[in-house]
């Protein structure tokens, strides 16, 4: 075949475009594969296809949908996290005459993967599967606004998570750090398919993330149960709200500053060139009007769980609920006020320095109200200290510490000193590790009774915990030392072999770390094998407070079976405390949108669109593009969308409810 | 749906976005056309006064256009969705301003701060 | 349904609601709420994009100026028929709220041919730029003049393809619930791609030639 041809069909993608001639990579792909193949394999054995796609791809319940978040953000933590043993490793033996194991060419690859996927494809995945399991539970609905649009979201996630998966073994991944800053970026300086790889897994997820963001809010308002007022509401639904707010207001600014960055690279325009006018600042301006408020998107429902449990675990309600509620607002806005602290260094002179610097420390002071009000919730409280306590006390450890540091980066003339070194590494990812992974943990052993009937395994859930506190501290604390010390971020390789005792230690803090990522996957495991130990029959295994424990764990497809009435904040403390009791017959037809199958294979196009346009098979593309206007308008010709569940089924599946709860002496 | 016998996913919560009264439309349309011919004559005519003015005038009326457009054609008032949609619209038009805002001011004294300059590096300057 | 829904007086009040159907509905409700929310994150799409323009503006690279290349004539009839299809718009409504799908219809298609008008003017004048060698890869300013203007033309465009859509869909439903619902968000959206042309007229064009 001729060489025309061969670049119509494949476009830039050659034989060479596969890793073979890279150990590691090959190594991986290898075991990837065979990972890959043996679960496929499993799945046919047992002829679980049917099931997962009926029951599970094409579900529209925001339970199931929900969980495949969660499990999505799980299998890419593993992925993350392996990237980043590699990079410790890299960096604890890479000193002086030793170069060690990762060329930079590779090592770009990986902090860009790194920082990327635990971004985009773990915590955003996690906060967003928690919000959907939970707080359509915590308002007494059935699911969300728009069940289909949930469905979609999600697989467009998938979709962009894919696309970087596959940039591990064909081609190869960005080298411009997790926010491809231009001009690095550009065609001119990144001319191979990482930036393209990277722009449109990002893209396609973005969209994802976007609209799960507007269902989330169009279901707070829309959705409550008669009588929750605003200031009825749980926190975790104020945060989510906030959150799902605030992501609404920046990812547009993404979207656009990738679409631009895009249109430079394919199209040869000049926004972020060096020549002909462009202005690559303004690419990071845009991507920190996003970034910023970002971290606020993650961290804002995080602190809603630590509300929701600390309050559970004192027996008390939370202290300054509306003190609460206004500093998740202030919050909101404020943190679309900071985002040119990240590029103090830029050069924008003192006055738009010191306005970015100022609000930047306003943004504490709500932030350090939230923890006053959890300690004061605790102070005299019944305090249980159980697992997703444990993980609450330990975040309060950690994240003030990293509040202050930021303070400390704060300031712009220390900012000058600290920009791009790895005291700022230190100070982000304890933010983001004693912030957010730490309340998604917490989260997570929390509400897995309610998700699946039975809690985690106890002992390998405090291996976990204990696993991530110390090895948090160990990996982090002297990489805070040799940051003040003033070394960069970003390098495979150090001259000074003084410090390298500081990179093998927290190369051990990295390990103990891997223990607690173990520990979680054991205890779900062991959690599994001894569930009839574990069971919870009561729905309620915490003593909670708030709606959804009122129902079945698991719960039913419809959730409740009659609507609740909410005449307190506490909801299900105050049902409780005054004798409610569960409705045992009266049962109507539950109407319940119909599963769809629409969102997999707009995702499938979307992937195909984007591997078609990172190789340049522009043929695919155009085909997957046309796929996805006529999927999407075929959709619209679909009014079938929604059944009833007769009366008889919900009576039959709530009186087995009661039969449980007789049987726990409910 | 469409087996349910009144319309109350439109009418329950006063959800009446994008379908209002038919006078508000004809006086809408009406102020619209006055709104965008002005501008254009003033530029096209060049009967404006100094170009700044004239640039403050274009903008201002942009704005009043903007929110005729708002009010008279998409129908925004303080009871549709309960208020959510004004509060919306709202929280975007600050974001919006701040987008804009921000940007351009935080570019302008980059570029001013980092012109080059014809004695090389003279330091920073406000 | 009521056997357990004791005084609200007494210690127990109401825990359970007859089925309500606009709050366990799943989605009926709150579609025009979620489309205007959508409308709210495209604006913000528009405002960086503006922002970019705005950063821009004057990084003429040596290349053509906005007094050089732009016709106001061909904007101001633009801008005449797009605030001619946000009018035709209007007037259908009345129309589907009273049930009458003929008139409706007939209303809708006027809206569509002037929306096409709009973006056949668009494109010439797109093409009349590029053979001057007023090109996007020209310069910076050029490069956010054609996304902006050409997001928002394809913004158009969808709107077109949404509309022809909608005509068959009321040939075949009549006007139905959901093709109620379906229209209303159509002119939402119809309605906001007028808006952001104020401002690109404004800011772009008019702003552009006398600066």
């Amino acid at each position: 075949m001729s060489d025309s041809i061969l670049k119509t069909i494949f476009g830039r993608l050659t034989f060479e475009s596969f890793p073979i001639h890279e150990p590691i990579l090959f190594g991986t792909f290898i075991v990837v594969s065979l990972l890959g193949l043996g679960i496929v394999g499993v799945v046919t054995r047992y002829r679980l296809w049917g099931y997962l796609w009926s029951e599970w791809f094409t579900s529209v319940d925001h339970k199931k949908v929900g969980i495949m978040y969660i499990i999505l953000g799980i299998v890419m933590l593993l992925r993350g996290f392996a990237d980043a043993l590699m990079m410790r490793a890299q960096q604890a033996i890479a000193f002086g005459a030793n170069e060690g194991y990762l060329p930079p060419h590779h090592y770009d690859q990986i902090f860009t993967a790194h920082g990327t996927i635990m971004i985009f494809f773990v915590a955003i995945p996690l906060v967003v599967g928690i919000i959907n399991y939970v707080m359509p539970l915590q308002i007494g609905a059935r699911d969300v606004a728009f069940p289909f649009l949930n469905n979609l979201s999600f697989w467009l996630t998938v979709a962009g998570a894919v696309l970087v998966m596959i940039s591990l073994f064909v081609g190869e991944f960005a080298r411009t750090g997790w926010l491809s800053y231009a001009p690095l970026a550009g065609l001119q300086y990144s001319p191979d398919t990482g930036v393209d790889y990277y722009l449109w897994a990002l893209q396609i997820a973005g969209v994802g993330t976007t609209l799960s963001a507007i269902n989330m809010v169009a279901t707070v308002v829309k959705m409550r149960a008669p009588g929750m007022t605003m200031m009825k509401m749980p926190v975790f639904v104020w945060t989510a709200l906030c959150s799902n707010v605030l992501a609404i207001a920046i990812f547009p600014a993404l979207t656009a500053a990738f679409f631009l960055l895009m249109l430079d690279r394919y199209i040869g325009t000049a926004f972020f060139t060096n020549d002909l006018g462009g202005a690559p600042m303004m690419y990071w301006n845009m991507v920190w009007i996003w970034g910023h408020p970002e971290v606020y998107v993650l961290i804002l429902p995080a602190f809603g769980m630590y509300s929701e449990i600390t309050s559970t675990f004192s027996g008390k309600p939370l202290f300054g609920y509306s003190s609460m509620v206004y500093a998740t607002v202030v919050i909101t806005i404020l943190s679309y006020l900071v985002w040119l602290h990240h590029f103090f260094t830029m050069g924008a002179g003192p006055s738009v320095n010191s306005f970015f610097g100022i609000a930047t420390m306003v943004i504490s002071i709500p932030t350090g109200a939230k923890v006053f009000n959890w300690l004061f919730t605790m102070y005299k409280g019944d305090v249980r200290f159980e697992l997703p306590m444990m993980w609450v006390v330990a975040f309060m450890l950690t994240f003030v510490v990293g509040g202050m540091t930021g303070v400390l980066l704060a300031i712009p003339p220390a900012d000058f000193v600290f920009h791009n070194s790895l005291f700022l590494v230190a100070h982000f990812h304890n933010t983001i590790i004693g912030g957010v992974v730490f309340g998604l943990f917490a989260a997570m052993v929390y509400w897995f009774p309610k998700a699946f009937g039975f809690k985690l395994d106890e002992f390998w859930g405090k291996v976990a915990f204990w696993g991530w506190v110390i090895g948090y501290w160990v990996a982090w604390t002297p990489i805070y030392i040799v940051g003040l010390m003033g070394e960069p971020r970003r390098v495979n390789h150090f001259d000074d072999p003084s410090i390298q005792p500081y990179f093998v230690i927290a190369a051990i803090g990295a390990l103990i770390i891997l223990v607690g990522i173990l520990g979680f996957v054991m205890s779900i495991l062991v959690g599994f094998l001894k569930r009839e130990q574990l069971r919870d029959t009561t729905g309620d295994p915490w003593n909670g407070r708030t709606l959804e424990w009122s129902t079945s764990s698991p719960p039913p497809a419809y959730n409740f079976a009659i609507t609740p009435v909410v005449h307190a904040l506490d909801a299900w403390h105050d049902m409780k405390a005054r004798g409610y009791e569960r409705p045992r017959d009266g049962f109507r037809p539950v109407h319940m949108p119909r599963n769809t199958g629409t969102g997999v294979i707009l995702s499938g196009l979307a992937l195909a669109l984007g591997f078609g346009m990172v190789w340049y098979m522009w043929w695919l593309a155009a085909l997957s593009f046309a796929g996805l206007l006529a999927v999407a308008i075929g959709h619209t010709f679909n009014l079938n969308r929604d059944y009833f569940i007769p009366a008889d089924e919900v009576s039959r599946t709530e009186s087995q409810r009661q039969q449980l709860l007789l049987g726990a002496g409910a | 749906m469409s087996t349910e016998p009144y319309d109350h996913a439109l009418h329950a919560h006063g959800d009446t976005m994008g379908h209002g009264s038919r006078r508000g439309h004809r006086i809408g349309s009406l102020l619209a056309i006055i709104l965008t011919v002005v501008p254009f004559w003033l530029v096209m005519s060049q009967q404006g006064p100094a170009p700044g003015w004239t640039a403050a005038v274009i903008f201002a009326l942009a704005l009043v256009q903007i929110v005729v457009h708002v009010v008279c054609f998409l129908h925004l008032d303080t009871r549709s969705e309960g208020g959510w949609t004004l509060l919306a619209f709202l929280f975007t038009a600050v974001i919006v301003v701040l987008t804009i805002g921000g940007s351009v001011w935080v570019m302008f004294h980059l570029n001013t701060n980092m012109m080059p300059m014809p004695g090389g590096m003279t330091g920073p300057v406000r | 349904m009521t056997d357990h829904a004791l005084d609200p007086r007494a210690a127990s009040p109401t825990w359970h609601l007859a089925e309500q159907e606009d709050h366990d509905h799943g989605g009926g409700g709150a579609t025009i709420l979620g489309f205007w929310i959508y409308l709210m994150s495209d604006a913000l799409i528009f405002a960086s994009l503006f922002a970019m323009f705005g950063v821009v503006s004057t990084s003429y690279a040596g290349g053509p100026i906005p007094r050089e290349i732009f016709d106001l004539k061909l904007v101001a009839l633009n801008t005449a028929l797009l605030l001619a299809s946000s009018i035709t718009f209007g007037e259908a409504m009345p129309h589907m709220e009273a049930g009458r799908v003929g008139q409706t219809r007939a209303w809708l298609a006027i809206t569509g041919l002037l929306g096409l008008a709009f973006l056949g003017i668009e494109l010439y004048e797109f093409g009349q730029l590029i053979a001057e060698g007023a090109s996007p890869q020209r310069s910076a300013f050029l490069s956010a003049f054609f996304t902006l203007v050409g997001t928002h033309g394809a913004h158009v465009a969808v709107g077109l393809i949404w509309l022809t859509v909608m005509l068959i869909q009321l040939g075949q439903h009549g006007l139905s619930l959901p093709m109620k619902r379906r229209l209303i968000c159509l002119s939402m959206f119809w309605h906001f791609l007028d808006i952001i042309w104020i401002g690109v007229f404004t800011f772009v064009y008019l702003y552009g030639v006398i600066r």
